[in-house]
């Protein structure tokens, strides 16, 4: 073997072994998952409440909460993140506000979330003078916001301008084209998006800390404080007592299994709707 | 779900109007949002700020019972766990993306990509709780302990590994944030990559250049602008991750020049404090924090978009 082949036999070696540590680092997180969490898995941990420190019991009430807060913030989000996304591409298109609110977006995304809590904290919070389930669903919504905005406005620009002409051309004005056909076109895309923001928002830890705090009780007013599972793990898992540990882990399971699921769920969706088309 | 939305009234050039302002309006919102956030950062700040002045960003005391506050220790294991994690996950980012664009079989690379992928959608505390019960006490009793005997005496770099092998510490988070950016990393260099014209490979391998040669002579060099531009905005998304840095990074106001000893970060801080903080300076100092680490990401944010929409033009 010539030193140039032995060379890039090397190289391919260590290419695969990166590729291997990547995706070994996802298994050893998921085996440990499992090791760790599958044994609190049963019906006590979505029928009763968390307990006190070392005691037994649940996570009905921080899941419960979960639903709530991830389901109102993305409520608030989904309508208002589809039309500015619709303006980006169907109105905006190239002016230089559209470019500026593209790259404002691009900020927010990326904007580490824990300031989002600061920012919700000092808007909602201070202003209602208590910590609430709403603050937690405002914190939410304001990172899925920019996630919707952007899928929508990349699904919009896949429309053929053709489509949009044809529309026209039978005399139906813009917002009737754009709910009629781009939507129509595009849905399962802008959906997808939805999804994705869905999966990012629900594994969220620090925008909920100071927003919507964590509760012991069942409640499913978001009026007050709310229990909700990053929070409830986060606290958990740092605890001396064994039985909080175990949910901590246990709800890690859960969370992250939710999350794996819509993240394939959205894989998928995009690849049923061609088949159905063709 | 679409269907239902559909407005079945007549066409009218007046509704066009109020869909075009409403979807303005919501557009106009992230503005709204972004100077919302700056203002709301300030205004919080204000009074450390003026409590303190511009020694708040140069002061290492972080102290809640003598009410003296200072940014510079956060600052410090924010940069520098950043710094550690871009410099790991760089060159196996490089690897795993030359691998699925360059090497793999078609029919392999996709299901392979997709599990890197999903290692970006597992919540930020799940690497936290990972790094600290399995990987912090593996990487103590492993590397720490092999480092601390062969390493520590070595000069200029000996400081870096001294000290007891805790497990956690400015390393480890660095590690883990290591692995939290290698998704984005990999997939903007496997796209960089994919731009480039087939020619360019064909005419490489035409002269008998190995894959090697191909490579890493040819396709890497040619997309050095991407890469950069990717690794600034893989350093901004570490800048700013809070959860699994509060779990990993020992929670200490304190800078060390050893890897190995317990720090802080600006995130970190910020988590395990404001629901604790007894004054209304301490709530504000934290505030304050979170103010700089705004203006950080918003910079490097900002410098790794502009560079990557240039070389995308390009």
């Amino acid at each position: 073997m010539t030193r140039r082949q032995f060379k890039n036999h090397v190289f391919k070696g260590l290419c695969v072994a990166a590729t291997a540590l990547g995706i070994g680092i996802l298994l050893l997180i998921l085996m440990t998952l499992f090791q760790k969490g599958f044994a609190g898995m049963n019906w006590a941990l979505f029928s009763e409440v968390t307990p006190g420190p070392g005691g037994e019991g649940g996570l009905a009430n921080a899941i419960v909460g979960s639903l709530i807060m991830t389901s109102l913030g993305i409520v608030i989000a989904a309508p208002i993140g589809v039309m500015a996304g619709t303006w980006l591409a169907e109105y905006g298109r190239n002016s230089k506000t559209a470019d500026l609110i593209r790259f404002l977006n691009g900020m927010l995304m990326s904007a580490p979330s824990i300031l989002i809590g600061l920012f919700v904290y000092e808007m909602v919070v201070v202003f209602m003078g208590h910590f609430s389930g709403w603050a937690g669903a405002i914190a939410l919504a304001v990172i899925a916001l920019p996630v919707i905005i952007s899928a929508t406005e990349e699904m919009l620009k896949l429309v053929p301008t053709s489509l949009r002409e044809a529309g026209a051309g039978l005399g139906a004005s813009r917002w009737r084209v754009t709910f009629s056909l781009s939507y129509r076109a595009v849905g399962t895309g802008i959906v997808t998006g939805i999804l994705l923001a869905i999966a990012r928002i629900s594994g969220e830890t620090a925008p909920l800390l100071f927003t919507a705090l964590n509760s012991s009780f069942m409640t499913i007013n978001p009026n007050e404080p709310m229990a909700n599972l990053p929070v409830t793990i986060y606290k958990f898992a740092m605890s001396p007592y064994e039985s909080w540990n175990q949910l901590a882990w246990s709800g890690a399971l859960l969370i992250t299994l939710a999350i794996l699921a819509l993240n394939i769920a959205s894989r998928i969706l995009p690849g049923l709707n061609k088949r159905r088309a063709s | 779900m679409m269907k239902a939305t559909i407005v079945t009234a007549p066409t009218s050039t007046n509704g066009d109007a109020v869909f075009q302002r409403i979807c303005r309006a919501s557009a106009f919102l992230i503005g709204i949002l972004m100077l919302g956030i700056m203002l709301s950062l300030i205004m919080g700040a204000w009074p450390a700020l003026q409590h303190f002045g511009f020694e708040f960003f140069t002061s290492a005391q972080w102290n809640p019972v003598t009410e003296e506050f200072g940014a510079l220790n956060a600052l410090y294991g924010t940069i520098i766990s950043s710094v550690i994690a871009v410099a790991l996950a760089l060159p196996i980012s490089i690897g795993i993306a030359v691998f699925l664009s360059e090497l793999c079989p078609q029919n392999w690379s996709r299901p392979i990509y997709i599990g890197i992928e999903l290692l970006a959608a597992v919540p930020s505390i799940i690497y936290g709780m990972w790094g600290l019960f399995v990987f912090a006490p593996w990487f103590s009793q492993g590397f720490q302990l092999w480092a601390g005997q062969h390493l520590a005496g070595l000069p200029l770099i000996g400081g870096m590994f001294q000290g007891p092998p805790m497990g956690v510490g400015l390393l480890t988070a660095g590690i883990i944030l290591a692995f939290m950016i290698l998704p984005i990393l990999t997939s903007l260099i496997k796209e960089a990559l994919s731009t480039l014209p087939n020619v360019l490979r064909e005419a490489s391998y035409g002269i008998g250049a190995t894959q090697f040669e191909v490579i890493v002579h040819v396709l890497l060099p040619a997309i050095k602008g991407p890469i950069f531009g990717a690794l600034i905005l893989a350093l901004g998304r570490a800048l700013g991750e809070t959860m699994a840095i509060t779990f990993v990074i020992g929670g200490a106001q304190s800078i060390s020049s050893s890897l190995f000893m317990p720090a802080t970060s600006i995130a970190a801080t910020i988590a395990e404090q404001f629901n604790e903080a007894t004054g209304a300076l301490q709530i504000s100092s934290l505030i304050g924090l979170g103010l700089v680490l705004f203006m950080i990401t918003f910079i490097v944010m900002g410098v790794a978009r502009i560079l990557l929409r240039r070389s995308a033009q390009q």
